[in-house]
């Protein structure tokens, strides 16, 4: 039988699909990759290791442990504080999977002479007639993982197995505790990893290479100050809570301009746009777009976006333009769009970029 | 395939079956606390003595100038914290080397967040530490001089005597981290001029969690483990009648076969390092080839992940390591192999393997094979490899 490679985060989703894939048969080995160590010698994967190893025990399939911490700071922690510094907000996640995960899950699964790497993301990998392959959003979860990896390459989603995408969380709780794994219990992890108290700005502070942006003016719309604002790291399209401003009124964030050092507050209805323009593309059912028809599909502008029906209309090799039916609320730059056809397939995704 | 080789008797070793035999009794039927009253527990007391004495005899110490401890760190932390602040009032000066355990090196940093001045003398291309850098590095205000018996990556045995001769001269507390040479090499505390030595019993097949701190009468150390009364006043907690007496066992036994094990393991090292340099290019042993452990063997391989080369290695049966067992959780590179010289992407390539008396040659052949072919398998994956291989078609 076939031989796999299966990341393990050391939560419930990865031991069950380590779990289904040795109960299928397959020849299974996990694998934990720890990605970063914080000053204090906190780190991704202290807890999460013993974990994986302890499931990995459980089920009978060997499991190692390797760094990546050098590719994890080079392509994911840097880029994320500069992307901060510059008044986006990045989706850390989507690179990691492309330049940390994938890579060195397949770099490891070839080392070790197996056909194939996999993980407990509830999604599933399809490959169409086309030829080509793509993801496609889990039958049943609320949370759609088939947004984190719409950047994965051809060549990775061939190698990838994803046994999650026709279960509930539930389900595979349930599977878990029936295998009598450890983990069964074990609490949903939090969104972005490496900062464990999901306070960003103190994350970039400590760990910043170059000088954070200080304070600035709060500003409307027509560039009259309203205060002042604590840098603008602080800040995230749409944000209403936290601005230390009273105006009477619901006021939200509505553009930060690293330029200036200033971030424009409007009411709500100034947050929509009907238009939005993303680079830095990566395309997985169809090889691009075409230029002249364009594409009609759904994109979601964030993680827990629920999608809004919009057309492609390619700029030029670099950029696609997207056109809403409805106006979308805060798209921000820096996060990703993923669009999805009517199947729930993922045609591709792109980047915000903040131009009008 | 069901091969099982370990050659990673640096990290730990299997506990003798003599030493285990010597042990059980001391669990359910013996279990007494040496330190109490009734004559129950007064003979486990008197056995503890009797290893204090085999340990002892084994350094040329006196059996008061034994200290059982938790193992090889608890030791290391008490000789350097415990002389820091006894003598803070002469000095907060330490000298010690920059290829030192962590247990040494973390702990003088901690002492130099606290106001103690540390040396960290560097050490040549096959790690030896100069004696005369070391007579340099003395200032009024030093206090003690921390050099460890023999390296716990690449083997190499430092110049102790010479270094305690240096250090007695100008009076100061001599200190060395003996973990991977106590029961291995011939040790003697006053020949070699040593205050203070550290050791641990599970690097001689002995079991783990138990170690000893040796002091020279007269020396001043603060206390490390506040509370009883146990170990002469000087180290708090239980006395671990079965760890001390399975440690006593080791010992005994180290030392009866020690010029034997020395003689038979340094044939499989050399044959080691013989064959590995021989059959896999670009490889290179670190280390000095004559000072050196008798079961230490540790190499580089260019293009070559340690990590990787483990997992492989793993794979086919063999228990090996990259840099120190108690680093494997760090991905920087080995302190060692950066302080003897080694650019940063060649010390990240080192593979570290240590043999026992049950090491076999045929064991010793099997490795050479496994890791000519991993080696292989894993520069055939190195873009860096392929380049350097395409480079060197064209000249």
């Amino acid at each position: 039988m076939a031989k796999v490679i299966v990341g393990m985060s050391g939560g419930v989703d990865s031991a069950v699909c380590a779990y289904l894939l040795k109960e299928q048969g397959y020849d299974v080995t996990g694998l934990t990759l720890r990605s970063w160590v914080s000053g204090d010698g906190q780190e991704s994967r202290c807890c999460e290791i013993d974990d994986a190893r302890a499931v990995c025990d459980k089920i009978g399939i060997p499991f190692y442990v390797v760094n990546c911490l050098e590719e994890f700071e080079k392509t994911v922690t840097d880029p994320f504080i500069d992307d901060y510094l510059k008044g986006r907000t990045p989706n850390p996640c989507v690179i990691c999977n492309r330049t940390v995960k994938w890579d060195r899950m397949l770099y490891n699964a070839k080392m070790m002479n197996a056909e194939y790497v996999a993980t407990g993301h509830y999604a599933s990998i399809v490959k169409l007639d086309n030829g080509r392959y793509t993801v496609k959003k889990a039958l049943h979860s609320e949370k759609d993982q088939a947004y984190m990896l719409y950047r994965l390459s051809q060549e990775q989603l061939a190698a990838t197995l994803m046994p999650l995408g026709t279960y509930t969380k539930a389900e595979v709780r349930d599977i878990a505790a029936k295998a009598g794994l450890p983990v069964a219990q074990k609490g949903d992890s939090q969104e972005i990893c490496f900062v464990v108290d999901g306070d960003y700005a103190g994350y970039i502070e400590r760990n910043a290479k170059t000088s954070v942006p200080p304070k600035g003016n709060f500003v409307d719309e027509d560039g009259k100050v309203l205060g002042t604002h604590g840098g603008i790291i602080h800040y995230t399209v749409g944000q209403r809570k936290g601005l230390g401003i009273a105006m009477g009124y619901p006021i939200f964030v509505k553009e930060i301009r690293p330029e200036t050092n200033e971030v424009v507050l409007a009411k709500d209805e100034a947050l929509y746009s009907k238009e939005i323009v993303c680079d830095d593309l990566n395309f997985l059912s169809v090889a691009d777009i075409d230029e002249a028809d364009g594409l009609e599909c759904s994109v979601k502008i964030r993680y827990r976006h629920g999608g809004q029906s919009a057309r492609l209309e390619k700029i030029d090799d670099k950029k696609i333009r997207v056109v809403f039916t409805d106006p979308v609320r805060a798209a921000t730059p820096g996060q990703s769009a993923v669009f999805y056809d009517s199947n729930g397939y993922v045609i591709g995704g792109g980047i915000i970029t903040g131009e009008k | 395939m069901d091969k099982f080789i370990y050659m990673d008797n640096a990290a730990t070793t299997k506990v003798d079956p003599e030493v285990l035999e010597t042990m059980l009794p001391y669990f359910c039927e013996e279990y007494g606390n040496p330190s109490s009253a009734y004559s129950f527990s007064g003979k486990i007391a008197v056995k503890v003595g009797e290893a204090r004495e085999v340990i002892a005899n084994a350094i040329g110490a006196k059996k008061t100038e034994i200290y059982f401890t938790g193992g090889g760190s608890e030791s290391d932390n008490w000789a350097i914290k415990g002389v820091a602040d006894a003598l803070s009032k002469k000095g907060n000066h330490i000298i010690t080397t920059s290829i030192e355990h962590h247990a040494v090196l973390h702990t003088c940093e901690f002492l130099e967040k606290h106001g103690y001045e540390v040396t960290y003398l560097p050490v040549d291309d096959k790690g030896f530490v100069d004696p005369k850098a070391v007579e340099t590095a003395i200032k009024p205000t030093t206090i003690l001089i921390s050099v460890m018996f023999a390296n716990n990556e690449i083997g190499t045995v430092e110049p102790i005597a010479e270094i305690g001769k240096i250090a007695h001269e100008h009076g100061i507390l001599f200190h060395t981290d003996a973990v991977q040479a106590f029961g291995h090499l011939p040790i003697n505390v006053d020949e070699m001029n040593i205050d203070l030595l550290s050791s641990s019993a599970h690097k001689i097949n002995g079991p783990k969690g138990v170690g000893f701190l040796y002091v020279r009468t007269g020396v001043k150390l603060s206390n490390l483990i506040h509370g009883g009364a146990q170990e002469y006043n000087k180290r708090a907690g239980t006395t671990n009648a079965a760890g001390i007496l399975g440690f006593a066992k080791a010992t005994e036994l180290a030392v009866s076969e020690m010029d034997k094990v020395i003689s038979y393991e340094t044939s499989l090292r050399d044959r080691l390092i013989k064959k590995v340099l021989e059959e896999i290019p670009y490889s290179r042993v670190n280390g000095d080839l004559k000072k050196r452990l008798s079961n230490n063997a540790n190499f580089c391989f260019k293009f070559v992940e340690g990590e990787s080369l483990l997992i492989l290695l793993d794979q086919n049966g063999i228990c090996a390591s990259s840099g120190s067992a108690c680093t494997s959780g760090s991905l920087d590179p080995s302190h060692v192999l950066l302080a003897i010289g080694l650019p940063h992407e060649i010390a990240h390539g080192s593979v570290r393997l240590t043999l026992s008396k049950e090491t076999t040659e045929e064991d010793i052949d099997y490795v050479v094979e496994t890791l000519k072919k991993t080696v292989e398998r894993l520069r055939s994956m190195s873009p860096l490899y392929e380049d350097f291989v395409k480079k060197n078609e064209v000249k």
